[in-house]
């Protein structure tokens, strides 16, 4: 019997495979056509429990540009989630219907428990503050596109470092690379956790320095990650309304970066950066939304076993 | 003080001083409805101090339970009165509803009957996270 292969984790995925991802997605980007038809009779199922626009969208058009077709559930509350259903009982269901599963789940873990009891490949669409590898797919894609390389580079990550999913796997998958130091740029209460300082950074060696300041490191990045503080990670409002501005890129303080400096931002935004800057052509995270479809068609049809030549 | 020894049952020697109360909770020796006896910082060539446990009645203890909470413990089998066999204690690399994720966030916290499990993470530090939500093992 054929294995059955899930993307939970950005570490799912080895340097090898994460390299041929990139160079399918920019087949794709340069021969759209060759893939139009290649997902033809498959279906994605996109599952997702948590509110969505840019993830699930992309995940849709993905697979509608490979020829495919979609089935969706987008509102956990008005599904049979809400009748109280479990993630393994959905996942196999869902597996009648559909080749393939993306899934956003709110809960830590949820995806690995999908994947787990599935019959089709599972793709992690976000579970909770925990992983969120296709985004990290889109990160890789921009940078390498923006930039031209992974290795020799200081990547500074700002914001919500703690629940920030999107910050761990980068950090993950740009670990692997020769050069890497990470800049962690946060305040107190929304440090790292210890067990990606412990398991990825400290394990591999990596070169990273802590701080609160988002003006000191600034002329010494090759990128700055900004991330959204989440009102939906607090249990607490008090915290998240004293915490939401920590920090604001605004045109005056990116006027210190390097001029080949790249500003990535998993998006939303809400106000972490101002809108004056997306007029600087060293914000990248539009380009990297776009980026994002590319590299979900190149990890589908790796999932699903399908080879365009 | 002296203890009489066992004709049949477990006997868990050199346990870390200390650890002996918590490893009676953890293995849940309360309930077995059996003869327990504890004897708590006995003199010891090897340890200076240890704890030892001592079970009247052939009974199966949860050696992954053992290698969480003090990994270098043994534990020996006695049957009429003779020590037949010695089990060495590891850490397990896997830990199967022997603790619970407290991580509110975790998938643990709502999903029907799944069970906890800890994957080993760091040997050195005897550190378990939960394989879900990657949350670390709280203190044992």
């Amino acid at each position: 019997m054929k294995s059955i292969r899930s993307v939970i984790d950005i570490l799912d995925l080895s340097t090898d495979e994460l390299e041929g991802l990139i160079n399918v997605a920019l087949d794709i980007i340069e021969h759209p056509d060759k893939y139009a038809d290649a997902c033809r009779r498959k279906k994605l199922a996109t599952l997702f429990f948590e509110p969505s626009t840019r993830t699930r969208m992309s995940f849709e058009a993905a697979m509608y540009e490979l020829g495919g077709n979609v089935i969706s559930m987008t509102d956990g509350a008005t599904s049979s989630a809400s009748k109280g259903e479990s993630v393994a009982d959905t996942a196999k269901i869902v597996s009648c219907y559909a080749d393939i599963i993306a899934m956003r789940h709110p809960k830590e873990g949820a995806a690995l428990v999908a994947a787990q009891n599935a019959s089709v490949p599972v793709i992690n669409a976000g579970d909770g503050g925990h992983c969120h590898p296709t985004q990290t797919l889109a990160d890789l894609l921009t940078i390498r596109r923006e930039l031209g390389r992974f290795s020799d580079l200081t990547v500074g990550l700002c914001g919500d470092l703690k629940f920030g999913r999107t910050v761990h796997s980068l950090i993950g998958a740009m670990s692997r690379y020769p050069g890497v130091r990470f800049v962690l740029i946060s305040p107190d209460e929304l440090r790292l956790p210890d067990y990606v300082k412990n398991d990825i950074l400290d394990r591999c060696g990596i070169p990273y320095t802590e701080t609160a300041s988002l003006d000191d490191p600034m002329p010494e990045l090759d990128v700055l990650y900004m991330t959204r503080v989440q009102r939906e990670r607090f249990f607490n409002e008090e915290d998240y309304v004293r915490l939401k501005d920590s920090y604001v890129l605004t045109p005056e303080k990116l006027a210190r970066a390097r001029r080949d400096m790249r500003v990535l931002h998993p998006l939303p935004r809400v106000n972490e950066i101002s809108v004056a800057v997306d007029r600087d052509p060293r914000a990248a995270y539009f380009r990297e939304a776009a980026n994002g479809k590319y590299m979900r068609m190149a990890l589908i049809l790796m999932l699903l076993g399908i080879e365009v030549r | 003080m002296n203890v009489d020894s066992i004709q049949n049952g477990i006997v868990i020697d050199h346990i870390t001083a200390g650890c002996g109360l918590l490893l009676y909770e953890q293995l849940d020796l309360g309930s077995l409805g059996v003869p327990v006896a504890m004897m708590l910082g006995v003199s010891s060539r090897k340890l200076r101090k240890k704890d030892i446990i001592k079970i009247d009645a052939p009974v199966n203890v949860n050696t992954d339970v053992i290698g969480f909470v003090d990994p270098g413990a043994t534990v020996n089998v006695i049957r009429d009165g003779v020590l037949v066999e010695k089990r060495t204690i590891e850490m397990p690399e896997r830990l199967v509803d022997v603790i619970k994720c407290k991580n509110p966030r975790c998938i643990t916290s709502c999903e029907q009957e799944l069970p906890h499990v800890f994957r080993l993470s760091d040997k050195e530090r005897g550190e378990y996270r939960c394989v879900y939500c990657d949350t670390k093992a709280e203190t044992k």
